[in-house]
């Protein structure tokens, strides 16, 4: 039983508990065996917390008894390690953070508990989201479970492999400029990345505030329209997290799409671009159009400046939002002849090569006399850019895009070009810089077996029409699948 | 736009960081060609296009001006490094004369 | 040759929120060190501001009452530096867009002219926290404090209008005067509520460049400020006359020896990578937000003192004593409605209130033991001529001694004033009967013994004796 357990869906679980047939502790024993049997091969996990997950189970199988459920009560939910929990160590995948218990929880951990959820443990990640691979964390990179000599893409590399593997049902990861979207599709799941200020920020470490978004990556839309379901909402300790009424995504998954008109961007389809996926992506297109959609050409002129806007954009907030990493309140420290000193050598040990790279480049874009010419030309430039997608959701509901142009990659192919690497989120960017909803499903295999992502963009706000159109894609396809492991 | 390898120094001061000189001249390259690359945005002609800082169009998030439970000393100070009497040590702070 | 000084000044004033400016931790004083914090106010990662409205509030009267223009949209930023009481590496104020500009204060100059000093810019900020520096002998450590860390400030920066100690003392006693009044700040500087950066420079007399300034920081008295400036005008004009050159740095102001110093640690020039905080949102203020904390400003102290002139025809002594707080003015006027006579109402004020005040330490006549109608109710008595006005004076100290009523006192200790003819005319003819000498004298004309019996008569009744009657009684038997 115990082994069939981690094969469920979040849904599933929920019927099964629901109808008493299992109970949360079975459960939470089921996928924490499955975690202590598999995680040695993939690290997807920086810290199991099973004694956490017990508790919380008996606590689930006592709502359950009274008859306090609610939509996550007795499920795991793996959290990647960005996700401040208060009591459980918080890393960000950093050397910085190695020892950091946080005293709080973040907004959505907090709701996540108020539900009934049950933490198994934080998931590995590239260092501060810093990443497309996961070769950036500071424990060791995660692997693919579908070939693990192959990355599981990043930043959210532990969340999409842990959610792949079976060893959670449900993950959170976060995405500043593909991190949810890009392994998703290398792992073969589903990620969404919900419309900026849908989901609070509050406990989540910061990479690029202007762009970050907590959201789910699961095996099915269903679920992860429970699971948005569960996090979002306004946080008053979020300034920029938005009101809007209460959401009921789950319910909304009719599997009708007639009349959904889906836009197909021209920028994306070009040279570099992987004839499986290319294939792939054209003929989850037309299956969407068999299925009532109506399909049309946009054009989003800019894409090609996404990728410049983003590193100058993104490591400009990230070189301020890791200043506070300072050797005096809560990180590691490796003391100096000064200060100052202490501070240098503190930072230098404590940040991994990516995230320093990063640093670097954010803090020249910043520095006196570069202001103008790097980070407000950049911001103009994200105005063109968000104006090339209003332009299009005036034609189109849902835009249809590869998620990445290649599949999962071999560990160390890109780790000596960082230029290479950023350039491989080109597709997923340009969303991050407009603020809307996006997600990642499956919808194919390449040659050699590897899982393919289909893309969907919305406009803002549209997340219910994103996941209607891929609940429907998905009810018809079939590439939702589990590796062999 | 090459960046130098004094630039690259500065840099990383104001970023309180420390480097070997092999990784000075790795950044240098490394910086440099990214920078190139960005480059690419001096292409655009960007006469009356406002900078974006918020994707949306919402202003204006306030609290009340009341009073709410923080954390306690043992919390604030549980992950420090050094802490002493109550508070965070540091290394003595150089000021004046 | 003749120099002309130049000064700028940045006012940083600590506001009386309940809060901090973007987190729900208490601003006040005294707690135990890193007792009144959050994750927000750490710099925990994960954490994120919230703005305090009432600290926007506080903002647009200091901006009404200084004459400035609120912006229709503001912006905080990033001002990025590290220290370890910076919790989050950056310090978050306003930069591009401050909430408030284009203000002006009206001072008087030496040769007493009127003249406006420019406000620049008043923007919002948080507070740092505090490093504290062990008095252990040797410690080459520092403890850092948090529970002031985002404490809401307000930094007024002037235009470099200042040209001399006097406008420059003028020009902070009034911001601090306004700030008091409209309750946003307690104005006490010495425990750093409001805290002065002066940006000093000198020129030969009739230039029209300015020169290079040396920015003093640690100004925290008006005495301060006075010495800081003169101090460093001629460390300045002596560094130029003997050929040296004004370097444009920070200058710590060492208040024990008057002097300002260099800072050691030559740091490299600040690059403060200033960028608006994406954590943030614009700031709006409406026309309605404007006029709606408009109605809610009090009569601003330069428009008080002038009523107080005209209305209770007071001298510009008594105005400007009266007019130093809201709640001595407010005091003042009640004492007026209870009994109406200004000047002595404020005569009482300035001589005993004031004068036991700070005997008692006491920071607001809303403290002291008595209230305006203890005033008022003695100045009846005194007018009424139950009580003289040497007696006044005791029951004045009973009243703040036991905070009773002067009717009260005045009957509890027997001091009604004698007024009966026959009682007082027994004292006088005992007193002439006792001193035959001094009485030959004055019939002999040593006329100025009077106040000899006076004296003796007043001693006699115990002070109570009428003190006319007293003159006019002796008067008569002496000369009649
Ligand atoms: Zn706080």
């Amino acid at each position: 039983m115990s082994s069939e357990l981690t094969l469920k869906k979040g849904h599933e679980l929920r019927a099964l508990l629901d109808g008493g047939e299992v109970s949360s502790v079975e459960v939470a024993r089921a996928f924490l065996d499955r975690i202590d049997e598999i995680d040695s091969k993939i690290n997807a996990f920086l810290t199991v917390t099973a004694d956490l997950a017990l508790e919380q189970a008996e606590a689930a199988d006592k709502r359950i008894r009274e008859g306090r459920v609610k939509p996550l009560t007795g499920i795991p939910v793996g959290l990647k390690d960005l996700l401040v929990t208060k009591g459980v160590r918080t890393t960000c995948a950093s050397r910085i953070l190695e020892n950091f218990i946080p005293p709080y929880d973040g907004t959505v951990v907090a709701k996540l508990r108020e539900a009934g959820a049950v933490f198994p443990g934080k998931l590995n990640m590239d260092e501060f989201a810093m990443g497309s691979s996961n070769e950036n964390s500071a424990f060791g990179p995660v692997k693919n479970p579908w070939d693990l000599e192959r990355v599981p893409g990043g930043s959210s590399g532990g969340s999409a492999a842990s959610v792949a593997a079976c060893e959670v049902p449900l993950a959170l990861g976060s995405d500043t400029g593909g991190s949810i979207r890009e392994p998703a599709s290398f792992c073969g799941i589903v990620g969404v990345k919900p419309t900026y200020g849908r989901v609070s920020r509050y406990g989540l470490i910061a990479f690029a505030s202007s762009l970050d978004q907590i959201g789910p990556m699961t095996r099915d839309v269903k679920d992860a329209a429970l699971v948005l379901d569960a996090i979002c909402g306004h946080d008053p300790k979020d300034s920029t997290s938005i009101m809007k009424e209460a959401t009921d995504f789950a319910g909304a998954l009719s599997g009708d799409i007639k009349g959904v008109r889906i836009g197909v961007p021209k920028e994306y389809f070009v040279e570099g671009l992987d004839p499986e996926i290319e294939r792939a992506v054209k003929d989850a297109i037309a299956k969407l159009e068999e299925l009532g959609a109506e399909v049309k050409e946009v054009s989003l002129p800019h894409t090609e400046y996404a990728v410049a806007v983003y590193y100058l954009l993104a490591t400009a907030e990230a070189s301020s939002n890791l200043a506070r990493f300072d050797s005096v309140r809560y990180t590691t420290r490796v003391d100096g002849s000064d200060l100052i000193d202490t501070y240098k050598k503190t930072r230098a040990a404590g940040f991994g090569e990516e995230v320093k790279r990063r640093i670097m480049l954010g803090t020249y874009a910043l520095s006196a006399g570069y202001y103008d010419a790097y980070y407000r030309r950049a911001q103009r430039v994200r105005t063109l850019i968000a104006r090339d997608f209003a332009e299009a959701f005036k034609e189109v509901d849902v835009i249809c895009s590869p998620t990445v142009a290649s599949v999962a990659f071999k560990h160390g192919e890109k780790t000596s070009d960082p230029l290479e690497m950023y350039l491989s989120d080109i597709f997923t960017i340009p969303l991050n810089l407009a603020g809307l909803p996006g997600l990642s499903l499956p919808c194919g295999f390449s040659g050699e077996g590897m899982p393919i992502g289909l893309q969907m963009m919305a406009g803002p706000f549209r997340e219910e029409v994103l996941l209607k159109t891929a609940y429907a894609f998905e009810e018809a396809t079939d590439f939702s699948r589990v590796p062999g492991l | 736009m090459k960046i130098s390898k004094e630039e690259v120094e500065h840099v990383a001061s104001l970023a309180r960081l420390e480097f070997s000189p092999a990784e000075i001249e790795t950044f240098a390259s490394q910086l440099s060609s990214i920078l190139e690359y960005v480059e690419k945005l001096g292409e655009l002609d960007l006469a009356g296009v406002e900078p974006t800082a918020h994707v949306h169009e919402i202003v204006n998030a306030f609290r009340d001006d009341v009073v709410t439970p923080g954390l306690t000393n043992e919390e604030a100070l549980m992950n420090a490094p050094y802490p002493e009497d109550g508070c965070y040590r540091v290394a003595k702070v150089i000021e004046g004369e | 040759m003749k120099w002309e000084l130049v000064v700028g000044l940045e006012v940083h004033a600590q506001l009386l929120t309940d809060t901090k400016i973007f987190c729900g931790c208490s601003t006040s004083f005294g707690a135990p060190p890193n007792t009144h914090v959050c994750p927000v106010c750490l710099g925990l990662p994960g954490a994120l501001p919230v703005l305090n409205r009432k600290v926007v509030d506080f903002a647009i009267k200091v901006g009404l009452a200084t004459n400035c223009t609120v912006a229709r949209m503001s912006r905080f930023a990033r001002k990025n530096y590290f220290y370890p009481d910076l919790p989050k590496g950056y310090q978050i104020s306003q930069f591009e867009l401050p909430i408030l500009e284009h203000g002006y204060l009206g001072v008087l100059d030496d040769g007493g002219a009127p003249k406006d000093i420019g406000i620049t810019r008043i923007h919002m900020e948080e507070d740092a926290g505090k490093l504290v520096h062990p008095e252990t002998p040797g410690a080459d450590y520092s403890h850092v404090d948090l529970n002031r860390a985002c404490v809401p400030l307000l930094e007024i920066v002037s235009e470099p209008d200042i040209r001399s100690t006097g406008e420059a003392l003028q020009y902070v006693k009034k911001l601090r005067e306004i700030l008091v009044y409209l309750g946003v700040c307690d104005g006490n500087m010495n425990e750093g509520s409001m805290r002065i950066d002066a940006n000093i420079s000198v020129r030969p007399e009739g230039q029209e460049e300015f020169g290079t300034r040396a920015e003093i920081k640690n100004v925290n008295s008006f005495k301060s400020l006075e010495q800081a400036i003169i101090y460093e005008q001629n460390r300045q004009i002596d560094l130029i006359e003997d050929g040296g050159k004004v370097v444009q740095e920070t200058r710590l102001f060492d208040a024990d020896r008057g002097i300002t110093l260099g800072m050691r640690s030559k740091e490299e020039a600040h690059d403060y990578r200033y960028f608006p905080d994406p954590d943030l949102l614009p700031l709006v203020i409406e026309d309605e937000w404007v006029e709606a904390a408009r109605d809610t400003l009090p009569e601003l102290p330069d428009a008080k003192r002038s009523r107080f002139r005209s209305q209770y025809s007071l001298p510009d002594h008594d105005a400007d004593l009266l007019c130093q707080s809201i709640d001595m003015a407010d005091f003042f006027e009640e004492i007026v409605t209870l009994h109406d006579d200004p000047k002595a109402a404020s005569n009482w004020i300035m001589g005993y209130v004031l004068r036991d005040m700070s005997k008692d330490e006491l920071h607001s006549v809303k403290d002291a033991p008595i209230t305006p109608s203890h005033i008022a109710g003695m100045l009846d008595l005194i007018k009424a001529g139950v009580i003289s006005s040497k007696i006044a004076k005791d029951v004045f100290d009973a009243m703040w001694a036991t905070g009773k009523e002067a009717k009260v006192i005045v009957e509890e200790k027997g001091l009604t004033q004698i007024s009966d003819t026959s009682e007082i005319e027994g004292i006088v003819d005992e007193v002439l009967a006792a001193n035959p000498d001094e009485v030959a004298g004055y019939r002999g004309g040593k006329t100025k013994l009077m106040g000899f019996f006076v004296g003796q008569v007043m001693k006699a009744s115990r002070g109570k004796a009428n003190p006319g009657l007293v003159n006019q009684l002796l008067k008569s038997k002496l000369e009649g």
